[in-house]
């Protein structure tokens, strides 16, 4: 029963994602994109990373897409829902992207991974994160605050009308 | 689900279609979508190695910060495109070839 979840959320990743990469009308991509997001969120909780799925809605969900659809909004003429987009040089892009895909495949897939046969079984990772957050990796989690802040001021002096 | 080639077959698969969608379109709001599955591609690279190679929280703390990266990076890119519009009228890449007009 899980492994079918598991492969059903994995084509409902493949598929929304490619209605984000193919699709013609940005608004549909854009709730594709959400698809994705909430599928990635699936598979953290099949790699046993609860936090990280919480944070994965809440920041990606709840914060990203949101931004991406009021950017989309100030950026159009909002008569019809039918905001289409096109792309360019289409076949070109899809021969590079697949050649690259078909490397990174034969690197993965011949490959005999080390401990792939155990997986270990993490519970309660929110308490390991935190421990590591301000042990191991204090220095990261301050340089973090100081570069949220300063995108934070960044955004906001960048999107005055008068600069 | 409990192999790690089926994750990575996702992670690439994830990664060519957010690198198909930043080479070809041409508005700068779809571009940032594209950067953001390639920056969950590697989050589930990041967190699937943790949990079958090297069995500890590292993958996951590094998932944590590029999450936090991808919030700062989509807030100031959103600023840039406003501005843009406000310039131009319209977010085209490939026609914004100078910083000013």
């Amino acid at each position: 029963m899980a492994d079918f979840i598991f492969w059903i959320i994995w084509a409902m990743i493949v598929a929304s994602a490619g209605l984000v990469a193919f699709g013609n009308n940005l608004i549909h991509s854009v709730f594709a994109l959400m698809g994705t997001f909430l599928g990635v969120a699936g598979i953290y909780i099949f790699l046993n990373a609860d936090f990280l799925a919480v944070t994965q809605i809440v920041v990606y969900v709840g914060g990203i897409l949101v931004l991406l659809v009021f950017g989309i909004m100030l950026t159009n003429k909002i008569s019809t829902a039918q905001i289409s987009q096109s792309s360019v040089q289409r076949g070109l892009g899809l021969l590079v992207v697949l050649s690259l895909l078909a490397i990174i495949l034969t690197a993965v897939l011949p490959h005999d991974w080390v401990g792939s046969v155990l997986p270990m079984d993490f519970t309660d990772t929110v308490k390991g994160i935190g421990t590591l957050l301000f042990t191991d990796y204090l220095i990261l989690f301050e340089i973090a605050s100081v570069l949220l802040l300063g995108a934070l001021i960044g955004a906001a002096t960048l999107a005055r009308k008068e600069l | 689900m409990d192999h790690l080639s089926s994750y990575l077959v996702l992670s690439a698969i994830l990664f060519s279609l957010g690198l198909y969608t930043v080479v070809t379109r041409r508005n700068a709001v779809a571009i940032l979508m594209g950067v953001e599955l390639i920056l969950n591609a590697a989050n589930i690279n990041f967190v699937a190695f943790s949990k079958f190679v090297t069995h500890n929280l590292d993958g996951h703390l590094i998932s944590v910060f590029i999450i936090m990266l991808a919030a700062a990076e989509a807030a100031v890119a959103l600023a840039i495109v406003l501005n843009l519009y406000n310039d131009r009228g319209h977010i085209n890449v490939d026609e914004a070839n100078a910083l000013k007009q």
